[in-house]
């Protein structure tokens, strides 16, 4: 009659375990739904009034070691699913170290994204084949959610606050991306794709640019340099020399040591945080002058900030390795920025 | 135990003045009039999840006469509903089904009219409350419908709220609509709780002598349970709609972060530093019990129509008991399953994880208690046998379905999508629903006098269970393939064209089980005139609401009843009275399983 697939392609590495797990749950639930329905099938006819020719003995009416089989067995299959769950969850938060970030803004109803070389996308997000792709996501408004059914991921996107989604795409093809989470009148129009090419294809893609969105005609990293220095961060922030600010060089997965006592990682999280309200978490030695950047600095040049801090380096582990300084700089130059202008192509910052 | 000075009470109660009868303090005016709210709301509320499914099942067509009253010309030009109509149509469904029909009928009208009389009480304990309890709901009942018709429609962001969607009032078109919205529901809350108070004094203090909590029927306790629940959860959510409110008509933060920006301007007027998550955090500490809220009393009323019908005593009594507890207090860590999407830290996402697996054990002792109740019974199938046995079923389903959920890589797939809209539904409705159907099939001759009719009562039985399954379990379909819930429009998603036949099945599933629901009212109405009398016991039952005459009239428990036993000895198969009624002292051989 109609054709309609009972589950998504499975594109990513996380697709074929979400659905293992998944087919697991389902003949769990049919099992116990059919022998349930036949119980209650059989004792209904077994049992009715009008049959006399039952044995009715009475039973007692509790029954300890009953109670604990139907206490136990399903304990231990809980057990099973929560074990077999959390392997796949933590595989899920945890991002390998050579994925290569990109950064996602979701907005009223659009998505908005960044790659570290400087290609800018709407609606749609180039990826390649076996190349784990770390997201780092802000909303500008409401909260949204990221969702590509084909890759078994959804991740909210949530306002004032980071969040961070992988995944490893396995198939070329274009994929269905969706905002997940209500956002309002025009949410279901809120549609993208993800387009997954072969290496090749892709790094073509990126030497060409993306038709859609533009492009900052040069790295993130390069591109946060800039407002580095347009805002004057760089007069306190020098390279080298601490006594005004911290040097940032470095910074990136530190763990820093605070004013009140505590220590933080300094995440894409807490960098953001630094720079638009520096006042809530203060370094250690440290006095509370730096301005406050709210509302001066919109959301995609917060990300090329913070990808430009991290391109400083980070301490020598856990960096991710496609820091903007890696990609191939003399590619993006290639593309001109003049692609698609009228669309947020470097969204003039809130100066006011 | 105090019943003195009941019957003064009761004469001070029925005065004739018409002000008096209106506002009457009376505990069974009270369940007439809780259960006369909650049927309306499940009809409006029902009639709003039909215009949705019209515009899911066919997408861009006009609502047809003579159901398109109800759309105004913004809310659907050209007959057709309107992107913000249509969110604000789910919104309300949800909202009036929810809090205005579920909870009024299980924390309203079965308390106040069923606990008195099980417990051998002639009144509840505080008239007074029990009477305002009502007159608040319904207060929050014509608030929340008046926010249909206010400039701007009705509340649009969900039965969820979630901020700063619902906080700032820019990111949706209604304005006054959401705000009537958090008012009504802190009404409704103050209300509910007033009601609750009432219902858990009344079962501590006001048990007839010899009545024991071990010789509680299963609906007492669970109104025990419930009441509890509704006296730890409703606050929350009252303060939490208060904060709501403020952010949203004072400017202050609460759940605002700073930084917004309202279409590519910076948001004025908010000093931001608010956590949009905190609002999550206080909903889903109030959102989950109140699942519980909803679920609990259906679970009791099962029990003992169950044990009723078979005529066994329930299996498991203290088990049973004990699950009760044991699924109400898990019910307080596990609101963190509806955020493992949300940016949860996955170490505390996995406890999460695990408290709501848990669940899964006291919700299985229920399951395998009630089927174990059936074993060797001597099951007859009036009308609240059918709905039991339903809702053991369906019951069943949903429950499995929270267990997809709960394995958090399944849940990161599913969450948001139609599979959590059939897990609720197979849940409340499929739950909820039926026990409520159960109940009133159960004890409208109590109430009435007359017999719910069968024939009619069949009829409506078996369309709503087909029609039920055929509407709500294709959405697992739906949401497997990737159908997100709170859509406007499927089909301008490409992958889910292939998919619009089930859901125009679905649509067309959905008015019949819409339609089926006419039979019951019917039904009621015809019984109410022409139904065969009823005994006082036409089930045989053996709690104390029996003993009384049908309806029980003014006088009910003017002698108050002393009792021996617990309420379920049937286990006398073949003797001529297979059963003792709790009043009884007789002393039967076979009469095993009173409490020790
Ligand atoms: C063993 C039993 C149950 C388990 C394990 C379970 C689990 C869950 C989980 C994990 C969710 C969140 C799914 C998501 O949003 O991604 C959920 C949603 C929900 N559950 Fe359950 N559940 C169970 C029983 C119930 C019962 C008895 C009710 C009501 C009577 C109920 C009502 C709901 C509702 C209304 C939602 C959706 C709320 C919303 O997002 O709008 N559940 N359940
Ligand atoms: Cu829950």
């Amino acid at each position: 009659m109609w054709n309609f697939p009972l589950l998504p392609d499975q594109a990513s590495t996380f697709a074929g375990r979400v659905d293992g797990l998944y087919f697991f749950l389902v003949a769990l639930t049919a099992f116990f739904t059919v022998m349930i329905s036949l119980m209650v099938a059989f004792m209904a006819i077994r049992y009715r009034e009008s049959n006399t020719k039952v044995n009715r003995d009475n039973p007692l009416p509790e029954n300890p070691t009953m109670e604990a089989v139907w206490i136990g067995v399903p304990l231990v299959i809980v057990l099973v699913i929560f074990f077999w769950g959390v392997n796949i969850y933590f595989a899920i938060a945890r991002p390998p170290a050579n994925a290569v970030d990109m950064y996602v803004t979701g907005k009223q109803w659009m998505w908005k994204i960044q790659h570290p070389t400087g290609q800018r996308e709407i609606n749609e997000i180039h990826v390649a084949v076996g190349q784990p792709v770390r997201l780092t996501m802000i909303s500008q408004d409401v909260i949204h959610s990221f969702y590509v059914p084909a890759f078994r991921v959804k991740q909210d996107v949530l306002p004032g606050r980071y969040s961070q989604l992988w995944f490893e795409p396995t198939k070329p093809g274009i994929y269905h991306l969706f905002c997940a989470e209500f956002c309002g009148t025009k949410h279901s129009g809120m549609i993208g794709r993800v387009v997954v090419m072969e290496s090749a294809d892709y790094e073509r893609w990126l030497a060409g640019g993306s038709s859609n969105g533009g492009s900052l005609g040069q790295t993130m990293a390069d591109a946060g340099a800039q407002i580095f220095e347009a805002q004057g961060c760089i007069t306190c922030h020098k390279m080298d020399d601490a006594s005004r600010a911290p040097i940032l060089k470095g910074l990136y997965g530190k763990s820093v040591a605070l004013n009140g006592g505590e220590t933080v990682i300094a995440d894409e999280q807490y960098i953001r945080e630094s720079i638009l309200r520096s006042g809530a978490k203060i370094v250690a030695g440290y006095g509370p002058i730096m301005p406050v950047y709210q509302n001066r600095i919109s959301e995609d040049e917060l990300m090329q900030l913070v990808s430009y801090i991290k391109s400083l380096g980070g301490p020598a582990t856990g960096t991710p390795a496609a820091t903007p300084s890696a990609a191939p700089a003399s590619e993006t130059k290639g593309t001109p920025a003049a692609a698609k202008p009228a669309q947020n192509v470097n969204e003039p910052s809130r100066n006011k | 135990m105090s019943n003195q000075g009941a019957g003064a009470l009761i004469d001070a109660t029925v005065r004739p003045r018409r002000l008096a009868r209106i506002f009457s303090r009376d505990h069974t005016v009270i369940a007439k009039q809780f259960f006369a709210m909650s049927i309306f709301f499940l009809f409006a509320g029902g009639l709003l999840a039909l215009f949705v499914r019209w515009q899911l099942g066919f997408p861009g067509s006009a609502v047809p006469v003579p159901f398109n009253f109800l759309m105004t010309r913004t809310m659907a030009p050209g007959g057709v509903i309107a992107p913000d109509a249509f969110n604000g149509m789910f919104t309300l469904h949800a909202t009036f089904m929810v809090y205005f029909a579920v909870l009024p009928m299980l924390v309203g009208a079965l308390p106040n009219f069923v606990l008195p009389l099980q417990i051998g009480s002639p009144r509840m304990a505080f008239p007074t409350l029990g009477m305002l309890s009502f007159w608040l709901s319904l207060l929050g009942g014509l608030l929340m419908i008046a926010t249909y018709f206010v400039d701007g429609g009705p509340a649009s962001t969900g039965w969820t709220a979630y901020a700063p969607l619902a906080a700032v009032s820019h990111y949706t078109g209604s304005s006054a609509g959401q705000n009537l919205w958090i008012l009504s529901l802190a009404i409704l809350g103050i209300g509910l709780i007033l009601g609750a108070a009432n219902q858990v004094v009344t079962i501590v203090n006001h048990r007839a002598p010899g009545l024991t909590m071990f010789r509680l029927p299963l609906t007492v306790w669970s109104f025990l349970v419930t009441g509890l629940l509704v006296l730890l959860a409703l606050p929350v959510i009252t303060a939490a709609v208060g904060m709501l409110l403020m952010d949203r008509t004072l400017g202050t933060s609460f759940f605002v972060p700073a930084g917004l920006s309202v279409s590519g301007s910076p948001l004025a007027g908010y000093a931001g530093g608010g956590q949009p998550l905190l609002w999550q955090h206080l909903f889903w500490f109030f959102g989950h019990p109140v699942v519980y809220i909803m679920i609990l009393p259906g679970m009791g009323v099962v029990s003992d129509v169950l044990a009723v019908f078979a005529r066994k005593p329930l299996f498991g009594y203290r088990a049973m008991i004990y699950s009760t507890f044991a699924i109400a207090g898990l019910g307080w860590l596990v609101w963190g399953h509806h955020m493992f999407q949300s940016g949860m830290n996955p170490l505390l996402g996995t406890t999460f994880m695990a408290s709501t697996m848990a669940i899964a054990i006291p919700s299985g002792v229920k399951v395998f208690g009630w089927l174990a109740t059936l074993w060797r019974g001597q099951i007859r199938f009036g009308l609240p046998m059918l709905f039991a046995l339903a809702f053991l079923l369906t019951f069943t389903v949903g429950g499995l379905s929270g267990i997809f959920m709960a394995s958090t890589p399944v849940d990161a797939f599913i969450h948001d999508t139609y599979f959590i809209v059939g897990h609720i539904h197979y849940v409340l409705f499929g739950g909820s629903l039926f026990a409520i159907f159960a109940a009133i099939a159960y004890w409208f001759p109590k109430a009435t006098g007359r017999m719910l009719g069968e024939r009619l009562g069949r009829l409506h039985f078996w369309l709503t269970l087909a029609a039920f399954n055929c509407t709500f379990f294709p959405m697992h379909i739906l949401g497997i393939g990737g159908h997100m819930r709170r859509i406007y429009d499927p089909t301008v998603y490409a992958f889910l064209r292939d998919l619009q036949p089930v859901n125009t099945f679905i649509t067309i599933s959905a008015i019949t089980l819409g339609f089926a629901q006419l039979l019951l009212v019917a039904n009621i109405f015809l019984s109410l005139k022409n139904g065969r009398r009823a005994e006082p016991n036409p089930w045989r039952a053996a709690t104390l609401e029996w003993t009384l005459p049908s309806p029980p009239g003014d006088g009910a428990f003017a002698v108050v009843p002393e009792v021996h036993r617990w309420p379920y000895d049937y286990s006398l198969p073949n003797a001529i009275e297979d059963y003792l009624p709790q009043t009884s002292l007789h002393v039967n051989g076979t009469g095993t399983g009173t409490d020790s």
